[in-house]
């Protein structure tokens, strides 16, 4: 939190006896998290191996086939990567608004959101207009859509005082119901019989594969997604704005920031977010609107933003590391014969003994150049 | 009454056998998590509680054959998720909607693990009690076929709103929930009568979900449950954390849940999707007129971080 507060400043850094050890606190501060998260993923791997063993199977086979099932071949590495994709959005959706304090889950509505507008946005163009025009046209659709439905839960939590938390989720279920009633009703493309979906993309709409790759374009928007959005908060002033009110709202207002604006700013652009990996999923994957939106993308974005301390950049592999634990999901369910829920019991694990480490920070003396034998650099007596 | 058919009639009714049968659930998980949330902690995790509770009432009646003691063994279950969560709350710096975030996971994860070879067998189902037998009509009599669960959780209602108020347990677990300096000034330790309240919340939650899988709608699979836990977390804020507005409220919710099928009874179906969302949307609107950016809520406790 004080990482920066407790740097020593240059003039300081230059009066100190050698040049290693100001090398060594920077180095030490800034491998608390990397250490800490490290440790609290084996933590959590070791819990689930005993599990594992509990029920009779062997953790060592299984963890063979999760590196085999995500990243042991070029194929197993793109459906990884295809897996991953989506999840480096939704985790923007809850890292974003995490820098200011909110606590927001409900990404998932404003994905399912996103797919649907971006598909009525393109339907009545398609045939007429080039897919030049069409795809950021959907785009734009499915941000809009999501930015206004997560968007709405910070405008409730500031201008209310609503519990941003419940009103996400709540907004996720009203979200599903919608996305239900469209794809039953109004946009109900009468050839789609088993399952209800609004009329398909003609293939020349769709957004492609990324050359030499089966993974689509929806990788390289996400993970432009993520640079873009550690630019935001950690190089402009709108960011540090930010910062500043999730640490402290009082402080940031008697300051003048316009908190209110930041709320509803932060909320609206992680739910775009969102709105973008729900267009993806129908302009790339599905090739139409349809129940399939809600495959849970918007859950496991919040354990992947969690697990990367909500830092846009961390992001990038963690999403990769869940989108490879996701995909090997099938390999186990065949070789072993375990449920498909054996990943799902893996995340929660993970989750729970990531946030329990939290109360880690601050205890190991190494990382905390403050304690060290030799007084740090606060310009004391050596 | 006549006999003659009861008409549009059967809208009302059929709200109100709803409002019942559905409601059921909210009351459990709301009233155990009015105890959390009076002893100043939040568990959002009961979703991820009433699901296992779900899987493991089912589980164990159909192997024992005895759906009473499906619901003691979910009760069990229950009690561990809270303490997990308890326990782990206890720790400095650690979000306590976070960890409820987590245990949600990690609960529906573990129940859908567990659960899956219990997808086919039939349990035994929860007794109901036929009050409605003195009328003729059969919509009558199955509206008042109401399941024991629903008379104890109304009991346990009013029980929990005496104690609250009238015991000396009540008294504590409104001190810590008010203010953790004066429970410790008391002598009293905030940390362990909250792991307390969340394992006793957790062990509600669970009963709700023993409900769901042995009652209405009777059957266990991996989408037993739509979200109840979590309504019942806003349903506690609406209620004021008053166990006997948790049960009204609860009935309410039932009764927006049953709109949508009602309607369909009498051949409503335009929107039918839409009126899906009716108990998210009555949710969602409650708190937006119920809550306020500038005051705490009244009657909140005081130690309590989603009132803040």
């Amino acid at each position: 939190m004080t990482i920066e507060a407790n740097t020593p400043s240059l003039s300081q850094l230059s009066a100190s006896n050698g040049n290693v050890r100001p090398i060594l606190e920077w180095i030490a501060r800034r491998a608390e998290p990397v250490a800490i998260s490290l440790g609290a993923i084996l933590a959590g791997l070791a819990l689930f191996s005993i599990f594992i063993a509990v029920v009779g199977k062997s953790p060592i086979e299984l963890f063979k086939l999760m590196y085999t099932g995500g990243f042991g071949s070029w194929f197993s590495i793109q459906n990884s990567l295809s897996r991953a994709a989506p999840l480096l959005l939704t985790a923007l959706c809850v890292a974003l608004p995490a820098r200011l304090g909110l606590v927001i889950i409900g990404g998932e509505g404003a994905v399912v959101l996103g797919g649907v507008a971006a598909a009525a946005a393109a339907l009545p163009l398609t045939g007429s207009v080039s897919p030049i025009i069409v795809l950021p046209v959907m785009a734009i659709a499915g941000m809009l859509m999501g930015g206004i439905w997560i968007g709405m839960a910070g405008l409730l939590r500031h201008y209310r005082g609503v519990n941003e938390t419940i009103a996400s989720l709540l907004l996720a279920y009203i979200a599903i119901a919608l996305m239900n009633h469209v794809i039953e009703g109004p946009l109900r493309d009468p050839a789609s019989l088993n399952k209800p979906s609004t009329a398909p993309l003609p293939p020349e709409y769709l957004l492609g594969n990324i050359p030499g790759m089966d993974v689509n374009w929806g990788l390289v928007i996400g993970i432009l997604a993520c640079i873009l959005s550690w630019i935001l908060i950690e190089a402009t002033s709108f960011g540090f704005a930010a910062r500043i009110a999730g640490g402290n709202v009082r402080a940031a207002q008697i300051q003048g920031l316009p908190v209110g604006r930041l709320i509803v700013g932060f909320t609206a652009l992680a739910g775009s977010f969102a709105g973008l990996a729900g267009m993806i999923e129908v302009a790339a994957v599905q090739g139409s609107a349809n129940a399939s939106l809600a495959a849970g993308y918007g859950y496991t974005g919040i354990l992947v933003a969690f697990l990367a301390r909500h830092n846009p950049l961390a992001v990038i592999p963690v999403a990769i590391l869940l989108g490879g634990i996701d995909a090997s999901g099938g390999l186990i369910q065949r070789r072993m014969g375990l449920p498909d829920a054996t990943v799902l019991v893996l995340q929660g694990t993970l989750f729970v003994v990531i946030l329990l480490c939290e109360t880690l920070y601050g205890r190991f003396k190494i990382f905390n150049p403050d304690l060290w034998k030799t007084p740090a650099l606060k310009g004391g007596t050596v | 009454m006549e006999d003659t058919g009861i008409g549009l009639w059967g809208v009302p009714l059929a709200i109100l056998a709803g409002a019942i049968r559905v409601s059921t659930p909210f009351i459990f998980v709301s009233l155990g998590e009015s105890m959390t949330e009076r002893s100043g902690r939040i568990n959002l995790g009961l979703e991820g509680t009433l699901v296992f509770g779900a899987m493991t009432a089912y589980a164990v009646a159909v192997m024992t054959g005895s759906p009473w003691l499906g619901v003691l063994a979910a009760m069990a279950a229950g009690a561990v998720f809270g303490l997990i969560h308890g326990w782990i709350c206890k720790f400095p710096k650690v979000n306590d909607i976070a960890i409820g975030i987590a245990m949600m996971q990690f609960g529906l994860g573990l129940a859908f693990f567990l659960g899956k070879s219990f997808i086919q067998p039939v349990a035994p189902r929860l007794p109901s009690i036929p009050l409605g037998g003195w009328s003729d009509l059969p919509q009558i009599q199955s509206a008042l076929n109401i399941n024991v669960l629903f008379v104890i959780g109304a009991l346990l209602a009013v029980a929990l709103w005496w104690a609250f108020r009238n015991t000396r347990v009540g008294l504590i677990l409104r001190v810590v929930g008010d203010s953790s300096d004066a429970a410790r000034a008391m002598g009293l330790n905030p940390d362990t009568v909250r792991l307390l309240a969340t394992a006793a919340g957790g062990s509600f939650a669970a009963v709700g979900g023993a409900y769901l899988s042995l009652y209405y709608p009777g059957s266990w699979n991996e989408g037993i449950s739509s979200g109840q836990g979590l309504m019942a977390v806003a349903l506690v804020i609406f209620a004021r954390w008053n166990p006997i507005g948790c049960f009204l409220a609860a009935l309410l919710f039932g009764g927006a849940g049953a709109l949508g099928p009602a309607l369909q009874s009498v051949g409503v179906t335009q929107g039918y999707y839409l009126f899906y969302a009716a108990p998210y949307v009555l949710t969602l609107a409650i708190l937006v007129a119920t809550s306020s950016p500038t005051r705490s809520l009244a009657g909140a406790p005081g130690a309590l971080s989603i009132t803040k």
